[in-house]
């Protein structure tokens, strides 16, 4: 029997090329293009009144230099708003090129095309622009009071608002025996892949058709928008994505300004041209996430049962709303986590300021609502005086209340229902894990050790793979090799593996004859992108379903040319034969010569598929009604809705009692995504995961001064950790399958980084005795944190301590 | 306006490579644009990331903080450079494949590049010794851990191969002429 692969560690095919330096990321296309670079505002809102190019002429290797003032058509139009979504009061997208106005630092003003990079950015030094500075907006303080407005014809900056209710929650809360208030705030952090983005076209003039390789999380998104603005046909513009230096949800955001600039010039120039993105324009001109302000109201009984919860949630979405409403939305329904919320209210005010955009991270929304989620969660126990895992268990949804509606409409548009889950056993294993009831004791002896330690807990409910579909294309090539197409696009997640893994378990042949090619409209043009922790169950479950079918063929075909009932074969290491004979069979390549009927042979083994070989029935034609040539199978998975995968963190910190440095002693996690195709691969996502949870939670943030300047736009200044930051991770795996895809498995993508920010808030108020309501935080907030609390500014956790009376000078 | 332009020698991978640079033109964009070497990985152009780091004369640098002028009378070594001429993948290769150590991939030959050199000077370190050794670069997508560990394992990859102790536990004058 042929090993099975789904389930196993298996070592990924994509490395061979990656740790050889042979990878082809998108600065390594293009040797002969023509580089472009962007002249951007350096102030956060501003009209352009006039640009000079005059000084730039005299560079020797300028090429061209564009502006707003040189697009027409669709060009000159805003770019699309992805995601229109009936909350949306006033949606604004930018201009591929600023048109009279720019609302954050970092938009592209005008465009030069260049022999170079050095010399392009030598032009853009020259170019002068002359702006008319406004005011800018900063902060969701500021965007809220409205006393200035990011953009014209509005009267406050309020781009979405939407209400969604279950039941009276406000009557629920008003009725119930115990209330709290909760107010927190989460700042912007961001993907920041390690490779920027970058667009590199390709015009073919007699051909009429356009190449574009960009770095994406999704090739027919580009493909379609792309064409829309050149005004091209979808046939003519072709879209490959090489490989990507990191994701994490910036680059499903589409078309950036340079993505629909950099093919426009290739075809205005009949000259390739690049585009390859720089660290501070990352930082400037891509997209943030995470920033929002909640006030949760919640209600409740003796024992902590949830009985109404009203959430009202303040969001920043920077200068446009090209990706709509998506995060929020996100937040305000997956704020649920594994708990039955009773009624349940939220509103959301998603609001303009003068900064960057802000688009989906990893986590996209989640990160936020489970920190809204499990801060009060927290609240209630310390309330209570009761254990925060045990309040947390009596609101768990039990697994046989499974599929569980929570009666609202998640981010596809489709009903918020879990497929599946066991959080009791989830809490049972996180406990055992971290060693839950031993802490008490070990807080002990920390203490009289001198040393302060807390335990945290968070735990999620993540809607994963949503729909509306993805393809897969399964062709077995006659030397016995399969070709694996799906359109979505991968950034590291080793598709090209677990895809592999999957072929390779339906149709019997070993994964070293299995190549897979993603993000190709070449070859897979119908598809929608990677995002949502849908790669391996949109693409995975597609390609199962399309070798499926192709093994049928096979089957069928292989039946004929043994006489056998296709009933009493099996594939075994790519050879169809009758099961308990292996003698007689037959070779899948073999097979996929006879699939295509020939008139001519143009080789050896194709001479088999020629019309005067072998017996004819002449009462059928060489190809059925039914059926079409060739050893392919091609299948779309669509499912009815998102499965849910869930997960639960604790960890344990060291507050350093002189300098307030925060130290992870321990980092747990039980991470549930259904069946695992590949171990290893899981793991590594969920370490991932994990790493920007923490750098969300202690390091990073974008500081926007009121200006809208970013501060720290370098690696010099944001604090990505280092392998000295990031703890070692323990994790345990629970598989509770999901019963809407044939492979019984849930996203892993996002996981990791969901519980963050929630987990370590959670820690460190458990080390200190006093709220932690904003994350991230730094040791020096947490000692500034600390002096107020001294000074009684801050009240202790109920049932904690107040401030030990200290000498201590203000200074 | 147009600048001066010079004829460089670079010796890279044990090869000779010529090319016309300016005086700007930094070591990391002259291997991947003027010598196709696109292995070596650009991420931050400011120093921080590691993703250009290459070894120069064996010691990791950054090739985004270097001038190509100024490169000329080094042995430059790159991820292409890294496996034996028959193929045969180093260690460190082999380690980060086994132990799942990359994910995108862009970050990897910055890290392979520390970690061969950082396991020619300690063969045998420690997993703390390990973690501090990769430090200074950053990855965006593993978390380190799988990094961490594949350091490890081709510590022991390498000394199952029979790799060379290092050059600074022999003294000075035991070495014989023209033994690097």
């Amino acid at each position: 029997m042929t090993t099975k692969m789904f389930g196993l560690p298996v070592q990924r095919t994509e490395d061979q090329r990656l740790i050889t330096g042979k990878g082809g990321y998108l600065d390594d296309l293009g040797a002969g293009a023509y580089a472009a670079a962007f002249v951007r505002s350096p102030h956060a809102h501003a009209r352009v009144r006039d640009i000079d190019v005059m000084a730039a002429l005299e560079v020797d290797g300028l090429v061209a230099v564009y502006t707003h003032d040189d697009l027409t058509g669709p060009m000159a139009e805003p770019l699309p708003l992805l995601i229109p979504h009936p909350s949306i009061l006033d949606g604004r997208t930018a201009h591929a090129l600023a048109k009279e106005y720019v609302h954050h630092v970092g938009e592209p003003v005008a465009m030069v095309v260049a022999r170079d990079r050095y010399i392009a950015e030598d032009v853009v030094e020259r170019i002068a622009v002359d702006y008319e500075i406004l005011d800018p907006v900063v902060g969701i303080e500021q965007a809220l009071l409205a006393e200035r407005v990011v953009h014209a014809g509005m009267g406050d900056n309020v781009a979405a608002h939407l209400v969604q209710e279950v039941g009276d929650a406000r009557a629920a809360i008003a009725a119930a025996p115990n209330r709290l208030d909760v107010e927190l705030d989460i700042e912007r952090s961001a993907c920041t892949p390690m490779e920027g983005r970058g667009v590199y076209a390709r015009w073919d003039g007699p051909d009429q058709m356009l190449r574009l390789y960009s770095s994406t999380q999704t090739a027919s998104g580009v493909r379609a928008a792309v064409a829309a603005k050149l005004e091209l046909q979808l046939g003519q513009v072709e879209v490959v994505v090489p490989d990507v230096g990191g994701g994490f949800g910036v680059k499903i955001m589409h078309p950036w300004p340079e993505e629909v600039m950099v093919p426009w010039a290739a075809r205005a120039l009949g000259h390739e041209v690049k585009w390859t993105e720089d660290r501070r324009e990352h930082f400037v001109a891509a997209a943030h996430e995470r920033a929002q302000h909640q006030r949760v109201t919640v209600g409740f009984d003796d024992d902590g049962r949830l009985l109404g919860l009203d959430v009202d949630i303040s969001h920043d979405n920077g200068a446009y709303l090209p990706y709509g409403v998506i995060v929020p939305i996100i937040t305000s329904t997956q704020l649920l986590g594994p708990y039955k919320p009773g009624a349940y209210r939220v509103e959301f005010r998603s609001l303009y300021t003068t900064t960057a955009i802000v688009t989906p991270y990893r986590g996209a929304g989640r990160p936020q609502g489970v920190f809204a989620m499990e801060r009060t969660m927290d609240a209630i126990a310390q309330h209570l005086g009761m254990d925060r895992a045990e309040v947390r268990a009596v609101n768990f949804i039990q697994p046989d209340e499974m599929p569980y509606d929570q009666g609202l409409l998640f981010q596809d548009g489709r009903p918020l229902i879990y497929d599946s889950g066991d959080y009791p056993t989830s809490l049972a294993m996180i406990k055992d894990l971290v060693g839950w009831d031993d802490f008490t004791a070990y807080r002990e002896e920390a203490r009289a050790q001198g040393r302060t330690v807390g335990l945290g807990l968070a735990c999620y409910v993540e809607g994963t793979g949503p729909g509306p579909y993805e393809g897969g294309h399964v062709q077995v090539e006659t030397n016995g090799k399969v070709r694996v197409a799906t359109g979505l696009t991968s950034q590291g997640q080793g598709h090209q593996t677990v895809l592999a893994q999957i072929v390779a378990d339906e149709l019997g042949v070993p994964m070293s004859d299995i190549e897979v090619t993603t993000g190709d409209t070449r070859r897979m043009a119908y598809s929608v992108g990677t995002y949502a922790s849908r790669g391996a169950i949109m693409s995975g479950s597609a390609v199962a379903l399309a070798a499926r079918r192709l093994r049928e063929k096979a089957l069928r075909i292989a039946a004929d040319a043994l006489e056998a009932d296709s009933g009493d074969l099996e594939i075994v290491d790519g050879r169809i034969r009758v099961k308990g004979s292996p003698a007689s069979g037959i070779e899948l390549g073999t097979v996929a010569v006879l699939s295509n009927p020939l008139r001519y042979a143009f080789d050896e083994a194709s001479k088999a598929a020629t019309q005067f070989t072998g017996a004819a029935d002449f009462a059928k034609p060489p190809v059925a009604e039914d059926d079409e040539p060739g050893l392919e199978g091609t299948d779309f998975y669509s499912p009815l809705r998102c499965t849910f995968a869930s997960g639960m963190h604790a960890v344990i910190v060291e507050t350093d009692p002189e300098t307030a440095d925060i130290k992870i002693l321990r980092y747990c996690v039980v991470h549930d995504c259904g069946k695992l195709i590949n171990p290893l691969i899981v793991e590594g996502q969920v370490h991932g995961g994990v790493a920007q949870g923490v750098a969300g939670a202690l390091y990073e943030r974008m500081a926007y001064d009121p200006g809208g300047q970013l501060l720290n736009a370098s690696f010099m200044d944001f604090l990505m950790p280092y392998a000295s930051e990031v703890p070692t991770i323990e994790i345990d795996h629970l598989e509770t399958p999901s019963p809407l895809n044939p492979l019984g498995i849930k996203g892993a993508g996002e996981a990791g980084v969901i519980p963050g920010a929630a987990v370590l808030a959670a820690a460190i108020e458990d080390a200190e005795g006093f709220a932690i309501q904003r994350m991230p935080i730094s040791p020096s907030e947490l000692f500034h944190l600390r002096r107020r609390f001294a000074s009684g500014e801050i009240a202790p956790l109920p049932g904690r301590a107040a401030p030990a009376p200290t000498n201590e000078q203000e200074s | 306006m147009s600048e001066e332009l010079h004829e460089i020698r670079l010796r890279v991978n044990g090869a000779v490579h010529t090319a016309t640079v300016p005086a700007r033109r930094l070591l990391s964009d002259c291997l991947r644009h003027d010598l196709g070497l696109t292995g070596t990985h650009v991420g931050c152009e400011h120093g921080v990331c590691g993703a250009c780091t290459v070894r120069i004369d064996g010691r990791p640098m950054r090739s985004c903080l270097m001038f190509a002028v100024t490169a000329q009378a080094h042995e430059i070594t790159t991820v292409e450079g890294l496996a034996a001429a028959d193929g045969t993948l180093h260690p460190v290769q082999r380690a980060f494949r086994e132990c799942h150590g990359l994910q995108c991939g862009f970050c990897t030959p910055g890290f392979l590049n520390v970690a061969a050199a950082y396991l020619d000077d300690n063969p045998d370190p420690t997993e703390e010794q390990a973690r501090e050794a990769i430090g200074g670069n950053l990855c965006r997508c593993t978390g380190y851990q799988n990094i961490v560990r594949a350091v490890l394992r081709a510590a022991e990859l390498r000394r199952a191969d029979g790799m060379p102790v290092p050059e600074q536990a022999a003294p000075e004058d035991a070495r014989t002429p023209g033994d690097r």
